[in-house]
């Protein structure tokens, strides 16, 4: 039955107006920083237009930007956390879901979480002061020493450089995997381990071939948002990855992330052209960052999907 | 089928089954040699920073201004204010924008406009902080013509509203839809409703909600690099250049002077106790008995 029309309540209509405002400008909020960061990177892109996305060179004297090195920077000192993280993370929440008796579950559950809570500053601080100066004296040198026919492994040891740059994130984004990665193994119906078990299969077998790939893009999903936070970590990295605008594939030389170059360089620009190519690499970060993360919402969304369309 | 050839099945078998068993035992023991390795490197971080922090601190730490580079001693008063400051100012504007974007989604939007606005923050959430800092360097710092506190209490609100207002929206969909049924049916208007009967219901998840933004504010510089610019004597103007406890550490920690270093330290421990106290909190208030809804 319809209910016949009548002047909503004055207080409902403020309120009502009221939070929808809240909730639309929130909307309008994402689309003032995008409108924003355009505005402002106006005359880098049409001077520099699409070789500021090739070009290696940083020559703020002689106006010459080029954003390769920076995003290069960024990717590969993410991918180097991503490939230290996501196997430790998966295997931690593993751990944490189906094997640890509840009295570990909980404290190192517990422990785990906290490492997200801790800020990146800090990360920054102990990765100077404690993993640098080791990195330096033990990690490069010995790589070096055994490994260094593979280029990765070749260079100097410096201490600082994309290996602590990669290394900081690793630890910096393993909470994130293995807590959302917890979540996707447990939200597995317990009948998908019970057919395993049925055929046979230990514990393991039930694990890799009956959890696992069930939320497999759960795990994907994790690794994903791990991987948006990293590519955006500006603060720890710019700590340790040292001074260097190039493109190298050795782990040891310093370098510089998309991130890192704007923390250190945004305050010295000159209002002119350079400003206006860093607010340009901002937008090109926003942009890689945003796409990875909303790939990682659509994955995390089905795996939450997912289940109880098996379950019904 | 012979004899020879059973006794060969059965050999493989038992083979294939040690197998399957060694596999078994190797993967399950490098997931917990996982686990274990996460939790270590926490603990070891920790104990650096106790360590290291707690041998630096003081109560001059606390109460005094910073020395001029190179001279031992003084604090970081001024930091420490400034970052209640720029904190407090961000919660002002973050924790009610939030909540209200939460209760709009929760309890007004179509589902289509819903899930735009929780798409939204969610895509908010993974703005990278330093592009934070940047957007509002050019729509604060470069308006008013000067660094300030208010910049810095503008960046950090940009960071919390997504966070409180995803927050506040699962805590409000967990109060029973009775409850709201019951007070209108006694002729309640709607926001009475909604301020009288949901909020109150749900006051223990937004508090949460709030606390974890806080936490994850408190902690944050790279918005600050550039908005509040940091400040090496004592100030409470919201209008002038402030300093801040994480940027402390930042700049300190990147000095050559072994003095600053440690006080660097001792700033990040404090940091760490305030932010891990402020989780516990979060914990805590959702956990009481009846912590949920009831």
């Amino acid at each position: 039955m319809r209910r016949p029309w009548r002047l909503p309540n004055i207080g409902d209509a403020i309120f009502g107006a009221g939070v929808a405002a809240a909730g639309l400008s929130l909307v309008g909020l994402l689309a003032l920083i995008v409108y924003e960061l355009v505005r402002k990177s106006n005359e880098s892109i049409t001077k520099l237009g699409f070789g500021f996305l090739t070009s290696t060179a940083w020559d703020p004297v002689h106006d010459k930007f080029g954003a390769a090195p920076a995003i290069y920077g960024t990717l590969f000192s993410s991918a180097i956390g991503l490939v230290l993280a996501v196997p430790i993370g998966i295997g931690a929440a593993v751990y944490l879901s189906e094997i640890a008796p509840g009295w570990v579950r909980t404290p190192v559950s517990f422990l785990v979480e906290m490492l997200a809570a801790i800020p990146s500053v800090v990360y920054g601080l102990w990765a100077l002061f404690v993993m640098v100066p080791w990195i330096m004296s033990t990690v490069e040198p010995t790589l070096g020493d055994h490994l260094s026919f593979i280029p990765l492994f070749n260079g100097p040891p410096f201490g600082i450089g994309f290996l602590a740059a990669g290394l900081v994130l690793a630890i910096m984004i393993l909470p994130i995997i293995a807590a959302i990665s917890r979540d996707a193994i447990l939200a597995v119906p317990v009948a998908q381990r019970e057919a395993m078990y049925a055929l046979g299969g230990t514990k393991w077998e039930v694990i890799s071939r009956g959890v696992l790939p069930y939320c497999r893009s759960g795990l994907v999903g994790a690794a994903m948002l791990a991987l948006g936070r990293a590519l955006g970590e500006t603060i720890a990295v710019t700590m340790v990855i040292g001074k260097g605008y190039f493109i190298t594939g050795s782990l040891f030389k310093p370098g510089a992330s998309a991130a890192s170059t704007l923390a250190s360089e945004f305050p010295e620009a000159g209002p002119a052209l350079y400003k206006s190519a860093l607010i340009e690499l901002a937008l090109i970060l926003m942009a890689i960052t945003l796409l990875v993360n909303v790939l990682a919402r659509l994955l995390v969304w089905r795996f939450a999907r997912a289940p109880s369309l098996i379950r019904e | 089928m012979t004899a020879a050839t059973t006794s060969i099945a059965g050999n493989r078998r038992a083979l294939v089954h040690r197998r399957r068993k060694v596999t078994n035992t190797i993967a399950l023991g490098l997931c917990s040699v996982a686990a274990f390795a996460a939790a270590g490197v926490l603990l070891l971080i920790l104990s650096y920073i106790v360590a290291r922090g707690a041998s630096a601190i003081s109560w001059g730490f606390f109460v005094h201004l910073p020395r001029p580079a190179g001279e031992s001693g003084g604090g970081v008063k001024n930091a420490i204010v400034g970052s209640l400051i720029v904190v407090g100012l961000a919660s002002a504007i973050a924790i009610p924008a939030g909540v209200a974007v939460g209760i709009f989604v929760s309890e007004y939007a179509g589902s289509t406009i819903a899930s735009v606005v929780r798409f939204t923050a969610d895509v908010l959430t993974g703005v990278p902080s330093i592009v934070v800092g940047i957007f509002i360097y050019g729509l604060v710092v470069v308006r008013m013509g000067h660094f300030s506190a208010f910049a810095g209490g503008c960046a950090l609100a940009v960071i919390m509203v997504p966070i409180v207002a995803r927050a506040s929206e699962e805590m409000l969909k967990l109060v029973p839809q009775s409850q709201r049924e019951a007070a209108l049916a006694l002729g309640i208007t709607r926001w009475r409703t909604i301020i009288s009967v949901v909020l109150p219901a749900a006051r223990r998840g937004l508090t949460t909600g709030a606390l974890l933004a806080v936490a994850r504010a408190s902690g944050e510089t790279a918005p600050l690099l550039f908005t509040i610019l940091g400040n090496q004597f004592m100030t409470t103007s919201l209008d002038k250049p402030i300093d801040a406890l994480p940027l402390r550490i930042y700049q300190y920690a990147s000095g050559p002077y072994p003095d600053q270093q440690a006080q660097a330290w001792a700033a990040a421990f404090v940091l760490v106790l305030v932010v891990f106290i402020i989780n516990l909190l979060a914990r805590l208030v959702l956990a009481r008995p009846g912590g949920k809804s009831s």
